[in-house]
């Protein structure tokens, strides 16, 4: 266990360092540059080379990658160029993380609280009405692109009908103490209702968009997994001493089946992240997806590093943490060789 | 990465399972029971007419897509754009294109995304995934440390890291960035088979008559391993043509709109999508056909030939 915990810290490492690297040497290659971003099209050669040197962009790309690497060491990761010019980009990630993290928080309880008992039912009704409705809207779900899902909502539910509001975070005259970064935590903490519930609000409709894929899948894995333990020996054990069928159902096959459920739901939260790029870009939700494209448009280089290394970080992280529990959750795992 | 690289090594083993019944090989077995399953033929029914579609729209499109017929009833100022009317039955574009026409063209492009896309992620996924299995040693070491590594970043990030690389993005470089997210899966997913078919009798038996290790790899291990790679090609189909859609969506696809494509029309009609959905939802509604066939195809042949996973 140990071994394995310590061989997967040590691939953490590699993947960001070597992300890192190939990132730094990517995001200078890209046409244009922040200098470009900065002055425009028509700013003279001199204020030009004046900023590049500045922003350190004529030394070789190595001498840039250890200062960077040394900066970062000390936490400072540089300033933004694009996304928020002035800011430093750990400022931007420490203003924009909790907001995504609040959204993808929100979307996996969406798909969990609709997904697992879904799934149950129409393992337990296999081949019914229900059963066959719920897969061909997981299949849809899987088929249907999110930001076309999200403009749907936006449209019908916030610009039609108005029942949400179409963009941001919360509304802009609210008064609302910051606590934490997370708008809807912050509210409840200070008892400020309003803001809690104006918080919640605005993340009803970019979660539900975001859920789409994860309750997919978090269906699907249910269904299976359920359907899997049905046909287990002791379940027929359970049954033929009498158990009555929802203790058999509590007790015996939800438990069992709940494993690779979990799994799912933790490699789900880490892909979430990728699918909020495009959920915050339709609705103009301040997250580290809207910071994300934004600082492509503008080629903000020391953000998109931050924030990308942070994201595969993260992803790395979640995925460690899952095949952890896993191991921990499942002891026939352990003693099966110990684990992979 | 339990469940992502989970699912590839399952596909993966199936390369080297025999069939149920000894008497028919894997693939006929694997056709009897695609043949009644109504989910198969539904996919493949909605990909047959997709690719008919594709081939035959120059001759279907009423109009030519690139000639904005309709642009004396384009008021930009208004933002009015051309309402259905006859002749026009789905109306015209933001600069006065028939609609119909760039739907019924735009599936070329589409086409050409998905399948270059994954015949690109499949060649560099081939080339990898073979070397690793079949020399082994620390080349398998380095290759697998690599995918993993590719696999431990979210697909689309990678994909829109890639396609932010080039100065001009055009239809070339949004295929790159797709198919490259898909090198590392496909690359799992041969090695894995290769494994699975190391030790299996067929391989076996080559090796002790004397045959090649290169013969062996080739004659032997890769055709026994298209099976999966089929399946995962199908699925890959579907994940193609939706992340097209979403670098589209953020300004990383094929800026220019004379040759139609959905992913690039639902990305330009986002501006006047309160106006005029109608603009996003007919490739919208294409794209999500086409990825749900591909889908239901993949999932049906993955049941077919892994029994196992049949649900």
């Amino acid at each position: 266990m140990l071994r394995y915990t310590v061989r997967r810290l040590l691939q953490l490492v590699i993947v960001v360092g070597v992300l890192s690297l190939l990132l730094f040497a990517w995001l200078r290659s890209l046409p244009g540059g922040p200098v470009s971003a900065l002055l425009g099209e028509r700013a003279t050669a001199e204020t030009r080379s004046r900023l590049t040197q500045e922003l350190g962009l004529d030394q070789p790309i190595f001498v840039q990658y250890w200062k960077f690497l040394s900066r970062a060491a000390s936490g400072d990761f540089g300033v933004s160029t694009g996304v928020q010019p002035g800011d430093t980009a750990a400022d931007i990630f420490f203003q924009r993380f909790p907001a995504t993290l609040e959204l993808a928080f929100f979307a996996i309880v969406i798909a969990i609280v609709v997904g697992i008992p879904l799934g149950y039912l129409a393992a337990r009704r296999k081949g019914g009405w229900l059963d066959n409705l719920s897969i061909v809207g997981s299949l849809i779900g899987v088929a249907v692109p999110v930001f076309f899902l999200a403009f749907v909502l936006k449209q019908v539910l916030a610009v039609d009908l108005g029942w949400f509001p179409t963009a941001g975070r919360q509304t802009g005259g609210i008064d609302a103490t910051r606590v934490t970064g997370f708008f809807v935590l912050d509210g409840i903490l200070t008892q400020e209702w309003d803001a809690a519930w104006d918080a919640l609000h605005h993340l009803i409709l970019p979660a539900l968009a975001l859920s789409s894929i994860p309750f997919s899948v978090i269906f699907r894995i249910t269904r299976a997994s359920v359907l899997d333990v049905l046909d287990e020996d002791f379940v027929r054990t359970a049954e033929s001493k009498g158990l009555t069928t929802p203790v058999i159902n509590r007790r015996h096959v939800l438990r069992n089946a709940m494993l690779p459920v979990v799994t799912t739901i933790g490699l789900q939260t880490g892909a979430l992240l990728a699918g909020a790029v495009l959920t915050e870009k339709v609705f103009a939700f301040p997250g580290i997806g809207q910071a994300l494209a934004l600082g492509f448009e503008r080629r903000d280089y020391p953000v998109l590093l931050l924030l990308i290394l942070c994201a595969a970080g993260v992803f790395v992280i979640i995925n460690m943490v899952v095949d952890l529990s896993y191991a921990l959750i499942d002891p026939r795992i352990r003693t099966a060789g110990g684990v992979r | 990465m339990s469940t992502k690289t989970d699912k590839i090594d399952a596909l993966a083993e199936s390369a080297g399972k025999i069939g149920d019944d000894p008497g028919v090989s894997v693939a006929a077995a694997a056709w009897r029971r695609l043949r009644r399953n109504p989910v198969f033929i539904t996919g493949a029914v909605i990909i047959a007419a997709f690719i008919v579609l594709a081939i035959l729209s120059p001759w279907l499109a009423p109009h030519d897509p690139t000639v904005p017929m309709l642009g004396d009833q384009v008021v930009k100022a208004k933002n009015q754009i051309p309402e259905p009317q006859p002749g026009h039955p789905l109306g015209g574009d933001q600069v006065g294109r028939d609609l119909l026409s760039r739907i019924l063209v735009g599936s070329q492009q589409t086409l050409l995304v998905g399948v270059l896309a994954t015949l690109i992620g499949l060649t560099g996924g081939l080339i990898l995934g073979t070397l690793a299995g079949a020399i082994g040693g620390w080349v398998d070491s380095f290759v697998m440390r690599a995918v993993d590594v590719m696999l431990s970043i979210p697909g689309l990030l990678l994909a829109v890291s890639i396609g932010a690389l080039f100065a001009q993005p055009n239809v070339y470089t949004l295929i790159v960035a797709v198919a490259v997210v898909q090198i590392p899966v496909f690359a799992r997913l041969l090695r894995g088979s290769m494994l699975a078919q190391r030790h299996s009798d067929h391989v076996l038996a080559a090796r002790s008559l004397g045959v090649k290790q290169k013969a062996i790899v080739f004659r032997h291990m890769l055709p026994n391993s298209l099976g999966p790679v089929i399946v995962q090609s199908t699925l890959v189909l579907a994940i193609a043509i939706i992340e097209a859609a979403g670098l589209s969506f953020l300004g990383l696809g094929n800026p220019d709109d004379r040759t139609p494509e959905w992913g690039q029309m639902l990305g330009h009609a986002q501006n006047v999508i309160d106006s005029h959905p109608q603009l996003a939802f007919w490739p919208a509604g294409c794209i999500i056909v086409v990825a749900l066939g591909f889908t239901l195809m993949g999932e049906s042949l993955r049941e077919a030939l892994d029994p196992k996973s049949r649900r």
